[in-house]
């Protein structure tokens, strides 16, 4: 009952113009033989499911005015009124001439929902029938991420089978990576000048992968070290990782057959805040004098801060990350870094695991797959571009729907 | 109050500062300062803003709570040696959920992404393309095309695909290059905020 009034207070503001409207119709009576600016109103206003989302938008579709012109046109604008439950009508958006189409998000599954869109002039609005009350569903399945979905079932199916090809104890070929082979040089040179070993995992928690990447590499370098006995620590501004990196030395120990050297004053932690963190560890390094840093995971503004010091003291600095803004000052600063992915290769590397090294070769087919498609991408769109070839335009077209994540 | 706080901060900043010159007793001692207060810090907010503000006051609005609840609990089992390995499944949980939680949105914007904005005209993309555009197009198709053979663990860097896998490192050494001088230039920007607020807020020479 309560839409209805409210439609009719609606519709009755269109026949009686605002006073600022008046004002303006009464200046503009020298010019015109009628000031009052009556526009036709959209028409077939649809209120439609919007298709694949978790039940909470609906699309609203109309025909504009026939008074919404480029030229001479009436139409100032669209208003968007929503009615939720059959409750009062409220303006939930105004949209610009020539507008034929709405979504209305934020809504929900349990409620429903009418719609009303009005033509705005001079003079007021003029308001299209109320839309038949729909209420959103929410759709299980989206079939516009259908490619991705089979692109990323093909690469974890590549996965899969080198994991399980590796289980079975073939050996999975993997290129050598600059830099690993610096690790156990690293950690003998430690040893044979009597210094310790410090190890900073980034400064990110155990949910960043290259936090991960750099825990699987602590694992190898932790047995190296208990094999040598080389004293090593390792400050850490996440409690969770302090847990993991105890976990992972403690293991290696033991497979080292050194149980017995292996001390949870290892690993400390000392604060989540990030600059603190860095003042701590920049003070262990001048004052402990560490023979090699290792710098494997998450880094952000505390990279050259830490890196530098290091350097400063002499050390050889093995780092590696992910993130494209700071591997450039560990390129500067430090002998050896693990660029980008090279973190995760190496992690793989290292561990010999069937695991890390399927996941490894099965991306390398994502990767190849990449390669052929923008080969064969590029080529058909520089012949399509150049010569109006329709074929080649066909394929890049069917190239980019394939790989459009819109 | 506000001048205490301020002398107070300025007094930790020099002394941060200070280990410029190199490690001495004013450096440790704000370094333990900072370290200590902070560590506290985030221990009170983690407290108040978790466990009791969303967990003890919110715990009727959510069940999903107890669920972060209880894996919290399985975490301090490490502290009972006997069943200590059972605080390794709420980090397994993390591990798991959180890889399966962003694999979605790295494949669609690191490979999906990537590769439908590669595939472009070398010569441009109409007629009224420049021959920036066209020297820009590509760079970019060159760049992530070498780039992804440097990337390739499956094959030996040698040969023609070597060479590739070379043009891909110098694409990624000028990105660096790049990359540290602005990054150097926001530094500067930290730098210069500190400064601001000695000569600033303490000294007041900068009005």
């Amino acid at each position: 009952m309560s839409f209805h009034i409210a439609f009719l207070l609606l519709s009755v503001s269109l026949i009686v113009p605002s006073p600022s409207a008046q004002d303006e119709v009464a200046d503009s009576v020298a010019v015109s033989d009628s000031a009052l600016v009556v526009a036709a109103p959209p028409t077939s206003v649809i209120a439609s499911e919007h298709e694949y989302d978790d039940g909470e938008a609906l699309d609203l579709s109309w025909v504009p005015s026939i008074d919404d012109q480029l030229v001479g046109g009436l139409v100032i604008a669209y208003r968007v009124y929503r009615s939720t439950n059959g409750g009062e009508l409220e303006m939930i958006e105004e949209l610009i001439p020539g507008a034929n189409q709405f979504t209305s998000g934020e809504l929900s599954s349990d409620s429903s929902y009418s719609y009303v869109v009005a033509a705005v002039t001079t003079s007021g609005e003029f308001a299209s029938n109320a839309t038949a009350p729909l209420s959103p569903e929410t759709e299980w399945l989206n079939y516009e991420k259908k490619w991705l979905f089979l692109i990323g079932l093909l690469i974890a199916g590549a996965v899969m089978y080198f994991i399980e090809t590796a289980r079975k104890g073939k050996k999975l070929f993997v290129r050598k990576i600059a830099g690993l082979e610096a690790i156990d040089d690293a950690v003998g040179r430690a040893t044979e000048m009597g210094r310790s070993i410090l190890f900073i995992p980034g400064i990110q928690d155990m949910d960043d992968v290259q936090t991960l990447a750099g825990l699987t590499i602590l694992g190898r370098i932790a047995g190296t070290i208990a094999e040598y006995d080389t004293k090593l620590f390792m400050p850490v501004s996440r409690s969770l990782v302090m847990t993991a990196a105890r976990e992972t030395i403690k293991a290696s120990f033991q497979t080292a057959g050194r149980p017995d050297k292996y001390s949870d004053d290892m690993v400390s932690y000392v604060t989540d805040e990030q600059f603190g963190y860095v003042a701590h560890v920049d003070g262990i390094m001048v004052r402990e004098k560490p023979a090699t840093v290792f710098l494997l995971g998450a880094f952000f503004a505390e990279s050259l801060i830490l890196a530098e010091t290091g350097n400063s003291i002499g050390a050889i600095q093995i780092a590696g990350t992910a993130r494209p803004a700071q591997l450039p000052f560990f390129i500067a600063a430090c002998d050896f870094t693990l660029i980008g992915e090279e973190l995760f290769a190496a992690s793989a590397y290292l561990s010999n695991e069937p695991r890390a090294l399927g996941s490894l070769k099965g991306q390398d087919v994502g990767k190849a797959l990449a390669m052929i498609v923008i080969v064969i991408g590029v080529l058909a769109a520089t012949i399509a571009s150049a010569w109006q070839v329709e074929s080649m335009q066909s394929i890049v077209d069917t190239l980019n729907s394939v790989f459009s994540t819109n | 109050m506000e001048h205490f706080a301020i002398w107070v901060a300025a007094f930790l900043t020099m002394g941060i500062i200070s280990f410029l010159y190199k490690d001495n007793a004013w450096y440790k001692l704000s370094e333990a300062i900072f370290v200590g207060i902070s560590a506290g810090y985030w221990f009170v907010t983690l407290f108040w803003d978790n466990i009791y503000g969303k967990f003890w006051v919110g715990r009727g609005d959510d069940a999903m709570l107890y669920i972060g609840a209880f894996l919290g609990l399985l975490m301090l089992m490490r502290l009972v040696p006997k069943v200590g390995w059972i605080s390794r499944w709420p980090l397994a949980f993390i591990v798991g959920a959180t890889a399966g939680f962003y694999l979605i949105n790295y494949f669609s914007s690191n490979v999906m992404r990537q590769v439908e904005d590669t595939i472009m005209p070398l010569l441009g993309t109409d007629y009224s393309a420049t021959t920036y555009d066209m020297i820009g197009n590509i760079v970019i198709a060159v760049g992530t095309f070498s780039g992804l053979v440097y990337f390739f663990f499956s094959k030996e860097h040698k040969g023609v695909f070597g060479g590739t896998a070379k043009v891909g490192i110098f694409f990624l050494m000028i990105t660096f290059g790049a990359s540290f001088g602005y990054t150097v230039m926001s530094r500067m920007s930290l730098l210069i905020g500190r400064l601001d607020f000695l000569f600033g807020d303490w000294l007041g020479m900068i009005k």
